[in-house]
């Protein structure tokens, strides 16, 4: 089984969010780097697992500069075979999807893994762009993923609930929560991925379709309204009258 | 100008469809609706600004590829320039295939209308709710998805038509083998009130004082992670970072600390009250209403004052 996993750096989930250059840019400063956790946990630990059942090849591929590197080599720690990174700046989800589609094109893929979202986007939209691109059948939010022979079973979130679907391969899949659990690197993982093979590609070109010009924070939120214990009705008189929710 | 708004099947008393129309008709200029399935029902979508509502009676279930055709076709068929969807679990499938195939910019999350004096740009949500951020379409064709309790239903008591639309979609790759709904409950990214509980409630078997407050208040409930990990709760019900995220009007959490990762999933709600027997628990930091108490003893008297407004409203 031949399985591409896109992965995407992403700050860490306690990292200070702040902007740069009039509100245009997210502030780096002090910002450490990782990769995205829904990438990493569920889609590439997924990944991994189905290699070590059925046998095949997990390549990792990303869009963005030199300096990924270093969550490229986390991911092959894990236990990725090789990486692909597209060397380019990932300016928004279509770009992204459509380097990513052009190199899935040329290398005949079973399965196509991404997260659920980036925790810093959270758009939820390189998945389905990149089936659409290669004409293929997209899974999205699964919770399990099993495969025998050419028949993908998954468990996906559905409005409302569940549904459980068999697809051929090939198939695009985003991995949500319930696919895997998290594996930490051991020793020999993380010497082995400094001699793995990493290919840095040049990008397509492609017509920009959106972009994101400024960030705002949001207000500052007042603080908090302490509320006897005693006095519930107090509280709905609040929420009544001041919050006007109820 | 014309919008094209995607329905769910079946979904026209839907709140979240009744919003999507309310935005497009917003936007100025005509608004069609498209869906698939039944079309009992479709005819009420004009109260809210629909002016015609396409309906694929040849399809009764679909998988998310048929569905983009279904859009795609009736882009084609209407010359609309805006698409809209709900950012629901449907839409995050099918936007970003439509957007690759109509070659349109995506604007995936939008919370409010854009803003078309200069360009056009739509404002979303970014850093799992804890930044905004401006986004500007390229594109002649603009598609938006609109996350959830963005913009109330208004209803201007127009008039629909219904048409027959077979948009010849094909045969779905996808074989659905089983589906597990729960009965009756609201979906939790619709619902504009819920009561969520957290590991200080103990165990499953006081879950029946969180189910009360939400039966009082006519609320959904959800939970933390730890309690859908034990399994005192189902999953669907778990809210934050790896759970769902919602926005809902009122959010009460009682026996949550507030990590960060349940905070990114709820911090766009307007009113948020935390109930927590620590004074230090970090959610009262994002709290609007705080209430430092037991749980097992605020729930009830909560409950009986929401009783006691009710009686008397």
């Amino acid at each position: 089984m031949n399985i591409l996993v896109c992965i995407s750096k992403s700050p860490d989930t306690t990292s200070k969010i702040a902007f740069t250059e009039g509100n245009s840019k997210f502030d780096e400063n002090g910002v450490q780097y990782i990769v995205n956790p829904y990438d990493e946990w569920y889609a590439l630990v997924r990944a991994l697992e189905l290699k070590e059942t059925i046998g095949g090849n997990v390549t990792i591929i990303t869009v963005g500069n030199a300096g990924d590197e270093a969550i490229i080599r986390k991911a092959l720690a894990i236990g990725a075979d090789n990486a692909v990174r597209i060397d380019a700046e990932p300016t928004d989800a279509y770009f992204v999807a459509t380097q990513i589609a052009a190199y899935a094109k040329k290398n005949a893929f079973d399965l196509v893994l991404t997260g659920k979202e980036t925790i810093n986007y959270n758009g939820s939209q390189v998945g389905g762009m990149i089936a659409e691109h290669l004409e293929l059948p997209y899974v999205s939010l699964a919770s399990k993923l099993d495969v025998a022979g050419n028949v993908v079973t998954l468990e996906q979130e559905i409005v409302g609930g569940l549904q459980v679907v068999e697809v051929n391969t090939p198939v695009v899949v985003s991995c949500a929560k319930g696919m895997a659990e998290q594996r930490i690197p051991n020793m020999r993982g993380i010497m082995a991925a400094r001699t793995k093979p990493l290919e840095v590609i040049a990008p397509e070109s492609i017509e920009l379709f959106t972009q994101y010009e400024t960030y705002q924070l949001p207000d500052a939120k007042k603080a908090c309204t302490m509320i006897d214990p005693a006095n519930m009705e107090s509280l709905v008189e609040l929420l009544h009258n001041e919050a006007k929710v109820i | 100008m014309k919008t094209l708004v995607f329905i769910n099947s079946n979904h026209f008393a839907a709140k979240a469809s009744l919003e999507v129309i309310t935005y497009a008709k917003k936007l100025g200029g005509e608004v069609v609706a498209v869906t698939y399935g039944s079309q009992e029902g479709a005819d009420q979508l004009g109260a809210y600004g629909a002016s015609k509502v396409l309906v694929d009676n040849s399809l009764t279930v679909a998988d998310e590829q048929q569905i983009t055709k279904l859009v795609a076709s009736a882009v084609e068929s209407t010359g609309a320039t805006t698409v809209i969807f709900s950012h629901d679990l449907v839409a995050k499938a099918v936007a970003p295939r439509l957007s690759v195939k109509l070659k349109a910019g995506l604007i995936s999350g939008a919370i409010a209308l854009p803003e078309t004096g200069n360009g056009f740009t739509c404002k979303v949500n970014v850093f799992s709710g804890k930044a905004f951020a401006t986004v500007s379409v390229k594109t002649d064709i603009k598609i938006i998805s609109l996350l959830p309790n963005s913009i109330q239903p208004e209803n201007i008591g127009g008039s629909a038509v219904v048409e027959s639309f077979n948009a010849n979609v094909g045969a779905s790759a996808i074989k659905v083998v089983s589906t597990k709904k729960p009965e009756g409950s609201i979906p939790l990214p619709e619902a504009e009130l819920v009561v969520s509980a957290g590991r200080g409630l103990k165990g499953p078997e006081n879950w029946g004082m969180v189910e009360e407050l939400a039966t009082a208040l006519g609320a959904a409930t959800a939970c933390s992670r730890p309690v859908a990990d034990i399994g005192w709760r189902p999953h669907h019900e778990h809210v934050g970072q790896t759970g769902v995220a919602i926005r809902p009007n009122l959010y009460i959490a009682a026996g949550i600390s507030g990590a960060i990762q349940h905070l990114a999933g709820v911090n766009g709600s307007k009113v948020i009250v935390v109930i927590n027997s620590d004074p230090e628990a970090p959610f009262f930091k994002a709290a609007d209403y705080g209430v430092v108490g037991d749980a097992f003893d605020v729930l009830p008297k909560l409950t009986e004052a929401i009783k006691k407004f009710k009686n008397a409203n």
